[in-house]
């Protein structure tokens, strides 16, 4: 179906981006092959390192005339598989990438290239008095690759996810036309919002070299909250409480004692409490100490009231990091702490969060497997890993599938979706298609065929 | 074992302004906070006497407001706090700080350990609490990381040396200055503070110490004076380190201990 890679093809392509940013064969590293949990590895043919706009438009010309497939890729940090090259030729690498271009005072935005990671461009801003909300756990992803899961993160309770900051892109279409979605405007009526069709397309569209993304008054106060349960059931049953006291704070984080724990001992660093089986992590922000302050005293009397045993508070930069570095290493303790492991990333309505969460307790003793959770309770988006621990590969495979499907089936009976923000990329198509039905498979695949006739982005993901 | 810990109020934030004319550091309108070196000393406090018994009082010098902190301590799990305070010990330097600090810690009773943080994050210094300890005619002991053994009259502890640890047996009653990073501190209570008893928190000032010669109070008792302060350079320079990974780390470890930071 598709061309392979000549040698006249790299040549090319050394001509468009100089030799030192190709690599072929053996010199591209390993780590090109997969993600970070995507279940699926896959070498490309050649990694070419793209430095501009110009640059990846005549790659996609050169890679459209010829047939041949092209993945995105950022930093990899990516977590179903969707910056593998499944079909092998071009993998385009954006990590270089990575300049601020410039920074709108008057409108509040800023204008990146699509490698600027995560944490470089909240740095950035926030030097500036301003604030970039989105805040996924992983803050060395790229910004790209961000936008292209429609990635929300933490304070998704109160400010919302990438798609909600993203005014205008600048696109390289299959074919290797520049196009601009969207506009620096508030408001925008006008047709389609092919700008929105982007976000979330995980490279199948078209690739993005640009982005203008909406910026807020960086919060002037900060305070989180760590609130201890008694029980697991108890944490969980207090969220939706929480969320109709009316008080809206940044983050809603649910955590067991075991993750904790794990965390500890991946870390090397105590956590400062682990007396309790679950926890609760508020965090509120807002412009003045006092308002701060109020927010966060409704919801701690609420907790106190519907059996929290306390509320620590978490105020300082330094109690912050204490408490702040073992939730961000949550994922990574977890794989640490198993042979093998999958993850469900299913986004259910606030209102069921409590109900999803006793489901996947029960589930893991049902099926004799270990199946620890964490996650954005507040949004109702879990992050849920299955762990094969000492399992051999059959049943790891059988019992992986059942609770996938048990799991999937349960949010769909609550409302909910397959993923809140890690997206479907190769790992969680046959969930999506199950989920959606054909009529909106169809839609989908033919918004791809029209961005995409020849399919050489990203072939093989979401709804292919 | 009775232990007091040595508190101190600081800047919230490390980007604290300084008066360009008076080379003062800006603390109207900034926000406070506990020295993040404290809560070290609290937690080891609380942590021996979760063990060993006793209880934990706190301290600190500073204008009324310091108050915050002692409430806070209290959060912790502290017994009680005392805050001394008065017109007559402002402007003081490191030595004239000790002095106060003795002369307080002798009017809030009688402890068997004080411990104080390693150094303030606004002052800098790290020469308080071996200061004070000399003026009480305590034993001390530097950079401690941990408490290993009470015994009736003395401690075992393990303090840092530049590259080495040191164990020590120090007789009681003794003052010890703790590392940074040797416990996790807990989190102050929302429980405890909203029906927090102001009974716990004091208040002692000139009037309440044994010595009452003003002259070693205040900018009198001050043996230094600061000429002026200024902040650090902020170098926001970057080098690209070419070559594949091996080549790369190689480079950087050279770098690093260049910079004598290895």
């Amino acid at each position: 179906m598709y061309n392979q890679l000549t040698s006249r093809d790299v040549e090319a392509l050394k001509s468009i981006v100089g030799s030192n940013n190709v690599w072929q064969g053996e010199e591209i590293s390993p780590d090109y092959a997969h993600d970070e949990l995507g279940g699926i590895a896959h070498m490309p043919d050649v990694l070419v390192r793209a430095e501009s706009t110009e640059q990846v438009s005549a790659i996609m010309k050169l890679a459209y005339e010829n047939n041949i497939p092209v993945t995105v890729r950022g930093s990899g940090t990516g977590l179903v598989g969707a910056a593998v090259a499944i079909c092998g030729g071009i993998m385009l690498e954006t990590t270089k990438m990575n300049k601020i271009l410039s920074l709108d005072k008057e409108n509040l935005t800023v204008t990146v290239e699509p490698g600027v990671l995560l944490m470089e461009l909240s740095a950035f801003v926030e030097e500036n008095d301003l604030f970039y909300p989105p805040d996924p756990g992983e803050k060395s992803a790229t910004i790209g690759g961000n936008i292209s899961t429609n990635a929300g993160g933490m304070r998704a309770v109160k400010y919302g996810v990438t798609r909600d900051y993203v005014r205008s892109l600048t696109v390289v279409m299959p074919n290797g036309e520049v196009l601009t979605l969207g506009a620096n405007v508030a408001k925008n009526s006008s047709g389609y919002s092919l700008k929105d069709l982007v976000i979330g397309s995980e490279g199948t569209l078209c690739i993005i070299t640009e982005a203008t993304l909406r910026l807020l008054p960086l919060p002037k106060v900060t305070v989180s909250l760590l609130v201890p349960f008694p029980s697991v059931k108890s944490a969980i049953e207090a969220v939706p409480k929480i969320i109709c006291s009316k008080v809206i704070p940044t983050a809603i984080e649910y955590m067991s004692r075991d993750t904790i724990l794990f965390s500890e001992s991946y870390l090397g660093k105590k956590f400062p409490d682990t007396k309790n089986d679950a926890y609760i992590l508020l965090t509120f922000d807002g412009s003045t100490e006092a308002q701060v302050e109020a927010d966060m005293s409704v919801v701690a009397k609420l907790c106190l009231e519907i059996g929290a045993l306390d509320a620590y508070i978490v105020d300082t930069e330094e109690r912050k990091k204490s408490v702040w570095s073992a939730r961000g290493a949550f994922l990574e303790a977890i794989k640490a702490s198993t042979t093998e492991m999958d993850e469900c990333d299913v986004v259910v309505p606030r209102s069921q969060i409590d109900a999803f969460i006793t489901f996947t307790h029960d589930l893991a003793d049902e099926m004799g497997i270990r199946i620890p959770s964490f996650g954005h309770a507040g949004d109702g988006n879990l992050h849920i890993y299955i762990c094969r621990d000492d399992l051999s590969e059959q049943e790891w495979q059988e019992k992986l599938t059942t609770c996938f499907a048990r799991m999937y089936q349960k949010a769909l009976e609550m409302g909910g979706l397959v993923s809140g923000e890690h997206g479907i990329g190769y790992a969680k198509k046959g969930y999506l298609k199950d989920q959606l039905g054909d009529t909106p498979i169809t839609l989908m695949q033919g918004i791809k065929s029209v961005f995409d006739p020849k399919h050489i982005l990203n072939p093989g993901k979401v709804c292919f | 074992m009775d232990i007091l810990v040595c508190i101190k109020q600081v800047p919230g934030s490390s980007q604290v302004e300084v008066d360009p004319v008076t080379g003062v550091l800006k603390r109207s309108g900034v926000q406070s906070k506990m020295n993040p070196y404290d809560l070290y000393a609290i937690e080891m406090a609380l942590q021996l006497t979760e063990q060993y018994g006793g209880c934990v009082k706190c301290v600190t010098m500073g204008p009324p407001q310091a108050k915050a902190e002692m409430v806070e301590a209290i959060c912790m799990d502290a017994e009680s706090g005392t805050v001394l305070s008065d017109r007559k010990f402002a402007g003081v330097d490191v030595l004239a700080t000790a002095y106060t600090l003795s002369q307080g810690i002798k009017a809030c009773g009688e402890f068997d350990l004080v411990i104080c943080g390693k150094q303030t994050t606004d002052g800098d210094t790290a020469q308080v609490g071996a200061e004070v300890a000399e003026y009480l005619g305590v034993p001390n002991v530097s950079n401690v990381l941990s408490v290993m053994a009470v015994e009736p009259d003395s401690i075992v502890l393990t303090a840092a040396l530049d590259n080495k640890t040191v164990s020590e047996r120090v007789s009681l009653p003794c003052l010890i200055s703790v590392d940074g990073d040797i416990n996790t501190p807990r989190l102050p209570s929302f429980k405890v503070k909203q029906s927090i008893d102001e009974g716990k928190i004091h208040f002692l000032s000139f009037a309440d110490f044994a010595d009452q010669d003003e002259s070693h109070y205040g900018l009198a008792g001050s043996a230094t004076q600061v000429e002026r302060i200024f902040p650090p350079e902020k170098n926001t320079q970057k080098q690209d380190i070419p070559g594949n990974a091996t080549e790369q780390a190689k480079a950087l470890c050279d770098l690093l201990c260049q910079l004598k930071m290895l």
